[in-house]
């Protein structure tokens, strides 16, 4: 033979594998003829795995598969197979471990041969083969490898490659399954990938949790805050994993949300995430609930999730919020679960499952898409039936005759089941509204002439339900069912009349009698049911009118006395001792009338999916409605919170995570680098800066810090209106921020310098003046600082002063000029930009020296109105470059308000570039950019940005006062990034300051055409001078203007490019309207700034 | 998690499985056959089965069942989806899901089954990674591979699945760089007996082939994106320029996928673009009945209404059908009793109408209902909802490509009740 002749090509090495085959073969040949056939295939793959040809081999594996999938067996065809798992072919390769795993439990010996190969790979430099040969050699089933599996996980859990890891975290849930033993082994090494800062493994570690360990809560505290930020980005099926896990986490560490009195507006976040932890003790006390941060960081970085593609995802959210959110805010996920009904049958069916347990606690927030429940004809009985119990969990007063309408579409179906369970569901509404009980027992009453029996019978018993809730009026319906008694067979619907007809003798007295006359006639061809409650008529009747039925009962009893079922035997004899007197029958006789004729309590309709709620939503164990294997109870809320600083992460989180919400590390860190500025090292300014906000995001609100981009800006506004109010008050006000409460002494050093300052005489500057508006200058600075003396104390971010203070310090030395520049809370950014640039210190002392130039020289426009500086600084960053479009660079915007340091008509734009990728990127700059005439100052060229670095630059665009876009390119050394930069209508302007005389002298030269106007209907939160000048603030770039008038609000503005005039002006009405005039020339620029006026001041 | 798969086809018989555990023996899916014969259609079989060891989850897509066993809690829906990614993919390789193309392919499913899951927990189900490890076969690819003796599995690694955008592979490389996308609006609708309007609502799907070389970064704008009320992503959309800005900015994924899905605010009216004008009834007295249907336009923005067709699930009593159609053909199928009117254009100036009589079982009781009407129309070139793709523009690579939105407006689930 060919084979044998093989063998002997191939050497010694196969001695095991002639065992092998010596084994296989001796099982074919036991076979015989009968199983010749197959025998003889099997030879042939035999021959073919060991030839010499790669194809022939492939061939023969490729059949194999073919075995294997379809349920066969190719056992015997293991030595000849696995003696190829080295081969060189990957598709050859793959298809012996397909084979591998799928025998190797079987053949355990023979499997041990493959292992050495797999440790060899388990070395290899490539991080798919190392991660594919854990993943095979995991997946072997042989108990005897389990400590060379355990070393590998071990070592592949520590690998640098992020795929290596998730393998290993794949591998470690294996490894569980095939030996338990090594259970706290295994949770070492979960404990480290929990630690994992990959997207790629989060997702299988976290599964690997919830298999090996689940209750091991402990394990997540450290780990919990970074699974929120990073869930986004963790791919979908890992995100439902994470979800549901951190669901039962949330549920043991928070306390809970539904109290009453509790508050919980978007605002409270705010609140928590600039207090410290003793401050947020301190308010739980004083408020009867407060979230706890991570709580709501939970929530929110949930949210985004509802939109996505994956069903499971959505779902998974839907029951998070479910099960952790407000009550107030459960509302946002019925919208998303209404739409997955648009998908798949079997998806529809889940969730409508779990609608249907929603509604029947809240029907309020799935009332609004009630139509979006209607039945087609062309649904599944399954769908159809869970559509009928959401509308009837929905019903209420006010849509009743709206459903009721549509159900009797239903009534009529060609879908008998789901016809039943209509009446059932008119039933049901028909008990829990008592408005239509009538019409729909009437209704009810029609269906009984139905054609089709299962209607009808349903209908019976639904009526009998009913009848029993409010008998006295409906002895007609009851005469009409006696009269249908004949024609109705189904035994249940019969019964139910019986039982009515007894329950109610006094009200149908002649008729009562004569179905029991028939019933005595067809009594041995009933069904038991029917029988028992034939029994129960007569005993009824023996008692309210014996004279008429003495006799038919007395024969219905002993029918029933010699009956086939003991049931009723029995019955027979307990109703024949109770109600007909005798001598043996005792005191029992006399209550026999009030034992059967007690008055019963009706019954109550109630849905099926009633006591569905005791599972997690969402669950296997929710849809089969028993618990099933591996279930993990959700725990009830904590009566008090567990110790939430278990959850504080001691290390210092890396740049990359705080630099996307520079907007906000701005503002908190806005007091801290000011309260710095004073020290004396330059370098050691910079570096504290950026470690105090590094502080504070690792403190109680560090979580905040890593939040996603627009939570971020909008807390940071948030956090910027607390700070501008809180401005106004004493210091002592603003010590509730963590972040300042630290450096405390610092502020107060500050403080004490300030005035000292102030002190100098401010002629000093007319030296530094270039443009010559010495005088203006001075004069400005020195009214300013007059009027805002006493606050400037308190104040760090008052405009007037800052001004002044820079250019005491353009005079005295550079140095100083660089501090002074931090005071200015809208230049600090700049601060931590040049450690990372390498640009000279120098240029930017000098840029910054020009702004405060260009600053004072537009201020020499008209003598009367001065550019002020802003008194608030916008916080909205804006996206610029993403870092997946941007292989790893990413880059952020924002408009600083300040007076472009390069050219007056220039709008100033700060820039954020951040290096996410893993290695350094070199040469930043700014490429070709469109339109062609487009007036940009570039900033200098970054030689050089370190990973996770991030630097900021400032730019100057000339927008000419339009919205439309910069387009230019960011280049790197090897890549260019086409981006744009759009401005908000209000970016476009600088803050002018009149007095009300000029104001009204200006606004009397724009009348007409270049007046622009609205009436609104304003907020109340919006109606204080506070609120509207934040409000106006935070939308555009304008100054405000004294007003004598308590109701009219002025502000005052010039574009940027033109300088032309913009007038804003809120007139407040009674109740809470108020007229919004904008007058300026440029009228596209005035119907887009009240638009974008009317928004906030509208919405509270 | 996921035990093992079953494929079932129609006729009962299981012709593939699949273990990402210990072996499951086969005789797990008695309990599904039971529930199956139980349902009588296959439609009807509830999704999750309880078994005493396992569960059964299964889908029923394309005449074929997938039937998974899972041992412990899971979430249904996680299988569910993965289900349907499975013969998504199946579908996206062979072009279609039956039992002949996967008893042809039988080796690159089961190689694709073990590369989309890990012990039972999905590793890599982005059609874009799983092409790069196993290709799609094609005629050309085929004919190579014999004369070559290579393999439709890719030596190269699956790099895709490492990347921070996993859905798109890197080195695409195209001569004709083009970008088209399908703005496809449904019309679900429920119309009562008198014409009324009962329900009604627009739900849409974009739809896009993207061809382009390199990395590109595109970003769509509508002109009218405040009609979008509830969307859902692919995982390429950045959800945070959505949420500021209105705007679809994303690095698609190579090929054909879905950009979005939305929902079409319920505040705005609802176009119903036909009447149906209809008559059916069953006499007391003697086995048949009348239909009569007319169909005609009623808003339609100017279009015409095409691949109009009227689908009737007749009662059970209706033996066979005598009709006449003015326009289109009809057919009646005895065994499944559907009854399809197959119109196309509509003619505004001369309406389509069926009448005739049915024929029903002799002796058997007068259908109870009269069955509802399910129609099926397309209009071209129009979005019923209104929205409109603004811009379409591209960063980040420097050729120009060829972008083009198709709108059309589909019937979804048009129900007439009679």
């Amino acid at each position: 033979m060919s084979t044998i002749a093989l063998y002997n090509d191939q050497g010694g090495a196969e001695a095991a594998m002639e065992a092998g085959q010596e084994n296989s073969s001796s099982t074919g040949g036991a076979a015989f003829g009968l199983f010749s056939s197959d025998f003889k295939k099997n030879e042939d793959l035999k021959e073919m795995l060991e030839s010499n040809k790669e194809s022939l081999k492939l061939e023969a594996m490729k059949r194999v598969v073919g075995l294997i999938s379809k349920g066969k067996n190719a056992s015997e065809l293991f030595p000849a197979v696995v003696k190829n798992v080295a081969s060189k072919n990957i598709e050859l390769k793959k298809l012996v471990y397909v084979y591998l795993v799928r025998y190797a439990e079987e053949q355990q010996d023979l499997a041990l041969l493959s292992i050495s190969t797999f440790q060899r790979a388990l070395k290899d430099p490539n991080q798919f083969i190392r991660g594919s040969a854990l993943r095979v050699l995991s997946s072997i089933r042989v108990p005897i490898i389990v400590p060379i599996m355990m070393l590998a996980i071990k070592e592949a859990a520590a690998d640098l490659s992020p795929y290596v890891r998730k393998t290993s975290a794949h591998a470690i849930q294996k490894l569980y399954s095939l030996d338990p033993e090594q259970k706290e082994q295994l949770i070492e090494v979960i404990e480290k990938l929990l630690k994992d800062k990959s997207t790629l493994v989060a997702g299988s570690v976290v599964m690997a949790f919830e298999e090996v360990c689940p209750d091991r809560i402990d394990l997540i505290h450290k780990n919990y805050r970074k699974l929120c930020n990073l869930l986004v980005d963790v791919e979908e099926w890992g995100q439902v994993v994470i979800i549901s896990m951190l669901t039962r986490y949330a549920r043991t560490q928070f306390t809970s949300p539904w109290k009453e009195g509790a508050t919980f507006d978007e605002n409270n976040d705010k609140a928590f995430y600039d207090s410290d932890s003793e401050d947020k003790r301190d308010t739980t006390e004083a408020k009867p609930y407060t979230m706890d941060p991570d709580h709501r960081l939970l929530l929110r970085n949930t949210k985004p999730l509802l939109q996505s593609r994956n069903t499971a995802v959505v779902m998974c959210v839907a029951q998070l919020y479910w099960h952790l959110a407000p009550t107030q805010e459960v509302n946002i996920i019925t919208k998303s679960l209404v739409r997955l009904l648009r998908s798949h049958r079997e998806v529809q069916y889940i969730v409508l499952q779990n609608i249907a347990t929603m509604s029947i606690q809240r029907k309020g927030i799935f009332e609004p898409y009630m139509k979006s429940f209607y039945v087609r004809s062309t649904d599944a009985t399954h769908i159809k039936t869970l559509k009928l119990e959401i509308l009837t969990n929905l019903a209420n007063e006010a849509n009743i005759s709206t459903i009721l309408r549509e159900f009797q579409t239903y009534v009529k179906s060609q879908d008998k089941a789901f016809a039943a369970a209509t009446i059932q569901a008119i039933g049901r509404c028909a008990t829990n509204i008592t408005d239509v009980t009538d019409t729909c027992l009437s209704g009810l009453v029609l269906l009984l002439s139905n054609r089709d029996e299962t209607v009808v019978a349903e209908s019976v018993v639904v009526i009998k339900k009913l009848l029993q809730t409010q008998p006295t009026q409906h002895s007609e319906i009851i005469k009409h069912m006696a009269k249908l008694f004949d024609n109705i067979t189904v035994s249940m619907a019969r019964a139910s009349i019986l039982w009515l007809m007894g329950e109610y003798c006094d009200r149908v007295p002649k008729i009562a009698p004569d179905v029991l006359r028939k019933m005595a006639k067809t009594f041995t061809a009933e069904e038991d049911i029917v029988k028992l409650q034939t029994v129960n008529l007569a005993a009824k009747l023996y008692l309210t009118n014996s004279k008429q039925t003495k006799l038919l009962t007395q024969y219905i009893l002993n029918l029933g006395k010699y009956d086939q079922s003991y049931d009723i035997r029995d019955r027979t004899r307990f109703i024949r001792q109770l109600i007909v007197p005798n001598e043996k029958s005792g005191a029992l006789n006399k209550y026999a009338r009030r034992i059967l004729l007690a008055p019963k309590p009706a019954p109550v309709l109630e849905s099926s999916f009633k006591d569905r709620d005791r599972f997690q939503l969402g669950t296997l164990s929710h849809s089969l409605n028993t618990k099933a294997a591996g279930y993990q109870e959700l725990s009830d809320w904590p009566a008090v919170a567990p110790d939430q600083s278990v959850r504080n992460v001691e290390v210092i989180e890396p740049v990359q995570e705080w630099a996307p919400s520079v907007g906000k590390t701005k503002k908190s860190g806005k007091p801290k680098s000011a309260d710095k500025f004073y020290s004396d090292d330059e370098e050691e300014k910079k570096e504290e800066g950026s470690e105090s906000s590094k502080d504070s995001s690792s403190s109680s609100s560090s979580s905040s810090s890593e939040e996603s981009g627009s939570e971020s800006e909008e807390e940071s506004s948030e956090e910027s209106e607390k700070t501008s109010s809180d401005s106004g008050k004493s210091s002592s006000g603003s010590e509730k921020s963590s972040s300042e409460s630290e450096s405390e002494p610092k502020k107060k050093k500050k403080t004490k310098k300030a005035p000292q300052k102030k002190s100098k005489p401010p002629a000093a500057f007319s030296d530094s003046d270039e443009n010559g508006n010495g005088p203006v200058a001075q004069a400005s600075s020195s009214s300013a600082e007059s009027s805002s003396g006493s606050e400037t104390d308190s104040e760090d971010s008052d405009p007037p002063a800052t001004p002044q203070k820079k250019k005491k310090d353009v005079k005295s030395k550079p140095k100083a000029e660089v501090k002074s520049k931090v005071e200015v809370p809208l230049l600090d950014l700049v601060d931590f930009s040049p450690a990372p640039t390498n640009a000279p210190p120098s240029s930017v002392i000098s840029s910054s020296l020009i702004s405060d130039l260009e600053g004072l020289s537009l201020s020499n426009i008209t003598s009367t109105m001065q550019v002020t500086t802003p008194s608030f600084g916008p916080v909205k960053t804006y996206e610029l470059l993403h870092h997946m479009t941007g292989k790893g660079l990413s880059a952020k915007y924002h408009f600083p308000r300040q007076p472009c340091l390069y050219e007056p008509s220039m709008v100033a734009v700060q820039v954020i570039l951040t290096n996410g990728s893993d290695h350094s990127l070199e040469e930043i700059h700014i490429g070709e950019r469109s339109p062609a005439g487009l007036n940009i100052h570039c900033f200098n060229t970054i030689e050089r940005l370190e990973p996770e670095a991030s630097v900021t630059v400032s730019m100057g665009i000339d927008f000419s006062d339009s919205t439309q876009a910069a387009h230019f390119q960011l280049c790197t050394k090897e890549d260019q990034f086409s981006v744009s930069i759009q401005p908000a209508v209000g970016e476009l302007l600088m803050p002018s300051s009149m007095t009300e005389q000029d104001y009204s002298k200006e606004q009397g030269k724009l009348l007409g055409m270049n007046e622009t106007s609205a009436t609104i209907t304003m907020a109340t939160a919006n109606t204080s001078r506070l609120a509207i000048s934040k409000q106006v603030l935070s939308v555009c770039n304008v100054g405000e203007v004294p007003s004598s008038q308590n109701t009219v609000h002025r502000f005052a503005g010039r574009t940027v490019s033109s300088g032309a005039l913009v007038l804003v002006c809120l007139e407040l009405k009674e109740s809470s309207t108020a007229l919004l005039t904008i007058n300026t020339e440029k009228s596209v620029m005035a119907s887009m700034l009240l638009r974008d006026l009317k928004q906030p001041l509208v919405q509270a | 998690m996921i035990h093992s798969l079953f494929l079932i086809n129609h006729a009962g018989d299981i012709f593939l499985e699949k273990h990402w555990k210990s072996v499951i023996s086969r005789s797990v899916c008695d309990y599904f056959f039971e529930a199956k014969e139980k349902a009588v259609e296959p439609e009807n079989v509830p999704p999750v089965l309880q078994t005493p060891h396992h569960y059964l989850i299964s889908i029923y897509r394309d005449k074929l069942f997938f039937l998974s066993v899972v041992q412990t809690e899971v979430p249904p829906l996680f299988v569910i989806e993965f289900l349907h990614r499975v013969a998504d993919t199946i579908q996206d390789y062979f072009g279609e899901c039956s039992e002949s193309l996967i008893n042809d392919n039988v080796v690159t499913v089961y190689e694709l089954l073990e590369e989309m899951l890990d012990n039972g927990f999905p590793l890599a189900t982005e059609s874009n990674v799983l092409k790069e490890m196993i290709r799609p076969p094609t005629i050309l690819r085929s004919v190579v591979n014999t004369l070559t003796g290579s393999s439709n599995v890719g030596d190269k690694l699956p790099t895709g699945q490492l990347s921070s955008i996993p859905w798109r592979r890197a080195g695409v490389k195209y001569t004709n760089n083009e970008a088209y996308f399908d703005v496809i609006e449904e019309i679900d609708a429920i119309v009562d007996k008198s014409g009324t309007t009962v329900f009604a609502e627009i739900q849409g799907v974009i739809e896009a082939s993207v061809r382009l070389t390199g990395m590109p970064d595109l970003s769509m704008t509508f002109m009218n994106p405040s009609l979008l009320d509830d969307v859902s992503f692919h995982p390429c959309v950045r959800f945070k320029r959505w949420e500021s800005e209105r705007a679809l900015s994303f690095i698609p994924p190579d090929g054909n996928f879905t950009l979005m899905n939305y929902h079409v605010s319920s505040q705005n009216l609802v176009t119903i673009p036909v009447y149906v004008k209809q008559n059916i009834c069953f006499f007391e007295t003697g086995p048949c009945g009348r239909l009569d249907i007319t169909i005609g336009p009623k808003q339609t923005m100017g279009k015409t209404v095409e691949a109009l067709m009227v689908t009737i699930h007749m009662p059970k009593a209706v033996l066979s059908a005598n009709l006449t159609a003015t326009q289109g053909n009809y057919s009646y199928d005895l065994t499944t009793k559907v009854l399809v009117w197959d119109i196309g254009k509509l003619n505004s100036q001369k309406l389509p109408n069926l009448r005739g009589s049915l024929s029903l079982q002799s002796g058997a009781p007068k259908p109870e209902d009269n069955p509802s009407l399910n129609i099926d129309l397309k209009i071209q070139q129009v979005a019923i909802s209104g929205l409109k793709v603004s811009r379409l523009e591209m960063n980040g690579e420097k050729y120009k490509p060829f972008k083009g939105v198709k709108y059309l407006t589909k019937a979804g689930n048009f129900q007439v009740r009679t």
